[in-house]
């Protein structure tokens, strides 16, 4: 099979353990989803060498389930990213125009849908990396809330925020696959016993929508704003309620989200050390030139700031100004949510500020970090939210994101489905 | 003459880790007894840090950590948490260790120990869950090993951090107190003295405002009175000659009984503590109040003197050891004064001489020694005899004969009444001059004829009775 866009880092073909609701597919896997047998990379150098000897949960619930694995997707490195450029590995070009990158982290995931060479993939969204290469690629990505897939297996990169969800090229496809990853797991202690229990029905009359004026604020590209302006009318043209809403917190968002996921990445990297497993380097000098060594020539540039803005954030002296102080922030946007959510029963906007960048667009790494404002409160907050292909903006695809309640998902996916379908009959 | 130890002006605090004994690691399944295994058999992705693995509290270790806060009269909040703390080091699989920081699981509890001046009360500052890195096996020798390996069947094995207030006034105190500590663990089920790496100290130390001085990796008991004495002795004689104390970090060198300097200048770490994202708070408080404590050693004493009427002197020494008091219970119904007398002062003596545990020796075989010297068929010294060759068997590892067998095969029976008077008989007529003595009033020639008695039993009979035997010829004759 050939890569033309380099949406997967290691192929493999894991067969089915037996028959069942997602027999006959093939499933694409992010490649920091741990395969028993197959390398899992996270898109980085310095797990060279590194094989798994577990399979993360959700690879024995899609092989129980009757899918086969075709490949480990490329990603942005330990998915510090929202272009899949910050790969070890090289970028994953865009489907749809192969001079735009296919969004990220999850990019390999998203553009193996989108072209086809996969039936459906599995991301992980820490601030928008499932939403982000969906909205990009074109197709649904669903961000799950969190605690509602288990992420054993999952290699760490910010645990508090992180859930693993599915990418398809229709919301029939995403609500199938919640059916099968919403299991508990007792190896998860952050994880609930709250099975995804819906087919879709595309019912949404009465279901009040907010839409909040922050996410049509902080540079949203007007024509994007537009797509999704219409998307929304449709919403309420099949019944739903519409009301003009606001979420102050939006503008802690951001620097909530980076300090934390930054903080918790310092922490969650500091295993890579060379001395179980990954990059070999010599360690005779002295243990600490070894570690230093193996995490140099390991990390991308990317992951090295992040490590060091966030041990930076913990450190004494500067926790309470940094990392307390974030998670205060993040109360903040939860209290903001739960006020939302006590008069609306979704919240809409569009999922990311732009249509795919070109690559190299986002060289600096602050104007690539604001474009995840529209995606991280989700994170910060632990609630759902799907993003679905909403219309398009110089030929590329514009995404509509749905927001609910925590363990909404079912309100989410399906108030998506009826939107699917009423686009279908339209086109 | 004050000694060192009991000069004014020292203050101590003690860190004690000890190794609770669960069947299964703190976060993961792997099991805790790797004694006799080969290096890294006990390990998963959990305990081995592998990218993606997740921890799960093992839900026995924080039951036990609840038990000795509630004994150790802890305050116990809400809601407890565990923290990363993060730091680098060749044995840490994680880059962080887990244990728990601003919300551990107890604070602001005491201990009472018999102090320098009668019973002292000791302040616990914290008590709280960790897990324990793996360990490093260096090759070759020296400062510089050829190379070294990483042994992580102890990764994860779960410690309970006991930090006291600096309320210890000399290394005999500590020594008390960690006396105590063990004795409560013990009785509390939670913990295993004989595990290797089942405690580790480090001691605070500084005198009469001076800086202070920690001690790391003490491993015993004697140790950490053997580590303060020592640095005491040090810091006075710096004191002495002018020298201020330096704030520093110490090893003790637990075969040359010394404390040396760990030389490189203490950098004051930064370990980025911060909450656990993978684990959520406990809720401790309510399960606390659920949880019945046994019956401790104070009770256990008190106990001890009503049932079994002993002296408070071998209650306590009795109930010191939550083996020994078991081991008195399981005999104590042979007679429990003679049994109080030779559990608390013979065996233990014993014991304590030959730097032997109490499971050496199998309490029915003691129970039988017991119902010996009670009937009378042996003396005393025959008894202390058999129960040292019991032990000797014990401590080659070999099969311990009955003292019955042991009597008879050493001929130590006590001789019957009817040898004796014949012997006494045959005494009395050899040794005129010693019986003319004690009829003229001599008393003390009875004791002559007693030890003429003695050499001929070679000591199996009991002088006591000897004395009856002789006296009996004596004023019939």
């Amino acid at each position: 099979m050939g890569d033309p866009l380099n949406a997967f880092i290691t192929a493999c073909d894991l067969p089915p353990l037996k028959e069942g609701r997602l027999s006959g597919l093939r499933i694409a896997v992010k490649d920091n989803i741990s395969t028993a047998g197959v390398p899992t990379t996270c898109g980085s150098r310095i797990l060279q060498g590194y094989v798994p000897p577990y399979d993360a949960f959700v690879v024995e619930l899609l092989r129980a389930e009757g899918a086969r694995i075709v490949g480990k997707t490329n990603m942005d490195e330990f998915g510090m990213g929202n272009t899949t450029e910050n790969s070890g590995f090289g970028p994953t070009l865009n489907p749809i125009d192969p001079r735009r990158v296919s969004g990220g982290s999850s990019g390999g995931s998203g553009a193996a849908v989108a072209a086809g060479m996969a039936d459906l993939a599995l991301g992980s969204d820490t601030g928008g990396s499932i939403r982000c290469p969906a909205a990009f690629c074109g197709i649904a990505g669903h961000k799950p809330t969190y605690g509602r897939v288990s992420r054993f297996g999952l290699v760490a990169y910010a645990n508090s925020l992180e859930q693993i969800g599915p990418l398809a090229r229709s919301v029939q496809e995403i609500a199938t696959l919640l059916q099968v990853l919403c299991r508990h797991d007792p190896r998860d202690s952050t994880c609930r016993n709250r099975p995804f229990d819906l087919v879709p029905t595309g019912e949404i009359r009465g279901v009040k929508i907010g839409i909040p004026e922050e996410f049509f604020g902080f540079g949203v590209d007007p024509r994007v704003a537009a797509v999704v302006y219409r998307a929304i009318e449709r919403l309420e043209e099949l019944g739903a309620e519409v009301i003009a809403c606001s979420m102050p917190s939006m503008k802690y968002a951001l620097a909530a989200y980076y300090t934390t996921c930054m903080s918790e990445a310092s922490s969650n990297l500091a295993r890579f050390d060379g001395v179980r497993y990954g990059l070999p380097v010599d360690h005779r000098p002295s243990w600490h030139e070894a570690f230093r060594e193996v995490r140099k020539r390991g990390f991308g540039s990317e992951v090295k700031r992040r490590v060091m803005l966030g041990t930076f954030a913990l450190s004494a002296g500067y926790y309470g100004r940094y990392y307390a102080k974030a998670q205060i922030a993040r109360d903040l946007v939860r209290e903001d949510f739960a006020q939302l959510f006590r008069e609306v029963d979704l919240i809409a906007g569009p999922t990311m500020p732009t249509i795919a960048f070109r690559l190299g667009e986002k060289s600096d790494p602050l104007s690539s970090y604001l474009a995840d404002i529209l995606t991280v409160p989700a994170n910060l907050a632990g609630i759902p939210a799907i993003s679905i292909p909403c219309g398009e903006v110089e030929g590329m695809p514009v995404g509509l994101q749905l927001m609910g309640r925590h363990f909404q998902d079912e309100l989410v996916v399906d108030a998506a489905y009826a939107y699917e379908q009423a686009r279908g009959c339209e086109r | 003459m004050r000694t060192v130890t009991e000069e004014r002006g020292v203050i101590i605090g003690l860190e004690v880790h000890t190794q609770l004994s669960t069947a299964s690691k703190l976060f993961c399944g792997c099991s805790t007894d790797y004694r006799e295994d080969e290096p890294n058999t006990h390990v998963c992705p959990v305990c081995l840090g592998l990218p993606g693995s997740l921890p799960v509290i093992n839900r026995r270790a924080v039951e036990y950590a609840l038990k000795v806060a509630k004994a150790l009269n802890c305050r116990v909040a809400e809601e407890c948490e565990f923290a990363r703390k993060n730091y680098f080091y060749p044995d840490l699989p994680k880059g962080f260790q887990i244990t728990m920081y601003d919300r551990p699981i107890g604070t602001q509890g005491y201990v009472d120990i018999e102090g320098e001046d009668g019973e002292k009360r000791i302040g616990i500052t914290r008590i709280h869950l960790e897990e324990d890195p793996g360990r490093l096996v260096h090759a070759g020798e020296g400062d510089r090993p050829k190379y070294t390996l990483v042994d992580y069947n102890r990764s994860g094995i779960p410690l309970l951090e006991i930090v006291t207030d600096p309320d210890l006034r000399s290394p005999k105190e500590a020594r008390r107190f960690l006396n105590a500590l063990r004795t409560t663990l013990e009785y509390l089920g939670v913990f295993e003295g004989d595990r290797e790496g089942a405690l580790r100290v480090d001691a605070n130390i500084s005198i009469e405002g001076q800086n202070r001085v920690e001690i790391k990796n003490i491993s015993s008991y004697k140790g950490v009175e053997k580590a303060l004495t020592f640095e005491i002795t040090r810091q006075r004689g710096m004191m002495r000659r002018g020298l201020g104390i330096e704030r520093e970090t110490r090893h003790f060198m637990e075969a040359r009984g010394i404390t040396t300097s760990s030389r490189s200048k203490e950098v004051e770490h930064d370990y980025r503590y911060f909450p656990e994202p993978d684990l959520r708070p406990l809720r401790v408080r309510s399960w606390l109040d659920r949880i019945q404590l046994p019956e401790m050693p104070a009770a256990r004493r008190e106990r001890f003197m009503v049932q079994y009427g002993v002296s408070l002197t071998h209650a306590r020494t009795l109930t010191g050891e939550l083996r020994l008091a078991e081991f008195y219970e399981k005999v104590a119904h042979v007679d429990a004064l003679l049994a109080a007398t030779w559990v608390a002062d013979t065996l233990l003596g014993e014991l304590n001489y030959r730097d032997q545990s109490i499971t050496a020796l199998p309490p029915e075989r003691f129970e039988a020694l017991l119902r010996m010297l009670k009937s009378g068929a042996i003396t005393d010294r025959g008894a202390v005899e058999i129960l040292r060759r019991m032990l000797d068997a014990a401590a080659r590892h070999e099969p311990i004969e009955t003292p019955e067998r042991i009597m008879k095969s050493l001929d130590l029976g006590r001789d019957n009444a009817t040898d004796l008077m014949a012997m006494a008989a045959e005494v009395v007529s050899s040794n005129a001059s010693a019986v003319s003595d004690y009829r003229s009033g001599k008393r003390e020639a009875l004791n002559f004829l007693v030890g003429q008695m003695m050499k001929r039993t070679r000591g199996k009979a009991d002088p006591r009775e000897l004395r009856r035997v002789l006296e009996s010829i004596l004023t019939s004759g």
